[in-house]
């Protein structure tokens, strides 16, 4: 089960869940993921290894993508 | 946490955007860091010279003049110590005086769910630490980095200087504390020297002039990063 989640005020929010092969599941959280892009937001997936990576598509493949604001220097 | 195992064939590794975007600022790098770290010791040897070499040239020739001759020596203390003291005060730990978690209109609900989030990000390992110093500990390849809510702190190899970094979401938007932390980690994770290159540099010098003025709470973090750095 791959799930798509915001960064917010409220903590975070589920945007999106999906299943592997469930087509129009994948599609709405892909629709929600190009949509969070379009607003600024970054996409961050997380590997075991303690490394993350940005994204720009959403990968089907992962558990978790996470979506945060951009960062600024102070 | 839910972690994905191994990056897929063919992804792309993508640096932070937010960095791609100052072009006009120098990539960071090991080299840029030792050289910076070089600027601020001379400039804190700098300092202490010029406020102290009047001193003794005052008191030398008239003894008498000592009163003014120990307001130099105050500057000479002062201005390096009000340094590391901004520079440990822009980190922000998760908690603390200026915190989003003590603000007024700050409510419990959200913060518990970014702070839940936030222990699963750092794992098993870091969740205590966290939870007891408001900061979150993430070794790298420059060092080891403790992330706060509106900074980080980066203890070099070796363990002696530290650099403390400001950097933070750019539109906060009453994000809870938790979730301004996360921020900062992903990003880090996302890419280090972009992290360093988009953070601006507020004070680097030795680990005992920051830890002074950390917050009693949050000093045992800067210990365990000493300790994890080696």
């Amino acid at each position: 089960m791959g799930r798509l989640i915001r960064l917010d005020r409220t903590g975070h929010t589920t945007l999106a869940k999906w299943r592997t092969g469930d087509g129009s599941g994948e599609e709405r959280a892909a629709a929600a993921f190009r949509a969070e892009l379009e607003r600024g937001m970054v996409a961050s997936v997380s590997y075991d290894d303690g490394t993350a990576e940005v994204v720009r598509k959403l990968p089907l493949d992962a558990e978790l993508v996470v979506l945060r604001r951009p960062i600024a220097g102070g | 946490m839910s972690a994905t195992e191994a990056p897929a064939p063919g992804r792309v590794a993508n640096g932070l955007d937010e960095a791609a975007r100052l072009h006009w600022r120098e990539d960071a790098s090991e080299a840029t860091l030792r050289r910076d770290g070089r600027r601020w010791t001379a400039w804190t040897a700098w300092i202490v010279t010029v406020f102290c070499v009047p001193g003794v040239l005052l008191v030398a020739i008239e003894p008498l003049t000592f009163p003014a001759a120990a307001i130099c020596f105050a500057h000479a203390w002062a201005i390096p110590r009000i340094q590391a003291r901004r520079g440990a005060r822009q980190v922000v730990p998760i908690g603390s005086e200026r915190s989003a978690a003590r603000r007024a209109d700050a409510a419990g609900g959200p913060e518990r769910v970014a702070l839940g989030l936030l222990g699963d990000l750092v794992g098993h390992a870091q969740r205590d630490l966290l939870a007891a110093t408001g900061l979150a500990l993430e070794r790298g390849d420059l060092g080891v980095w403790l992330i706060g809510e509106q900074g980080a702190i980066l203890i070099r190899p070796g363990g002696r200087r530290v650099d403390c970094w400001c950097v933070r979401v750019a539109e906060t938007e009453e994000l809870p504390a938790g979730d301004r932390v996360a921020h900062l980690l992903l990003a880090l994770r996302e890419d280090e020297l972009g992290f360093a290159k988009v953070a601006n540099l507020g004070f680097s010098g030795a680990r005992w002039r920051v830890r002074q003025h950390l917050p009693a709470v949050s000093r045992p973090a800067l210990d365990a990063a000493r300790a994890a750095v080696g």
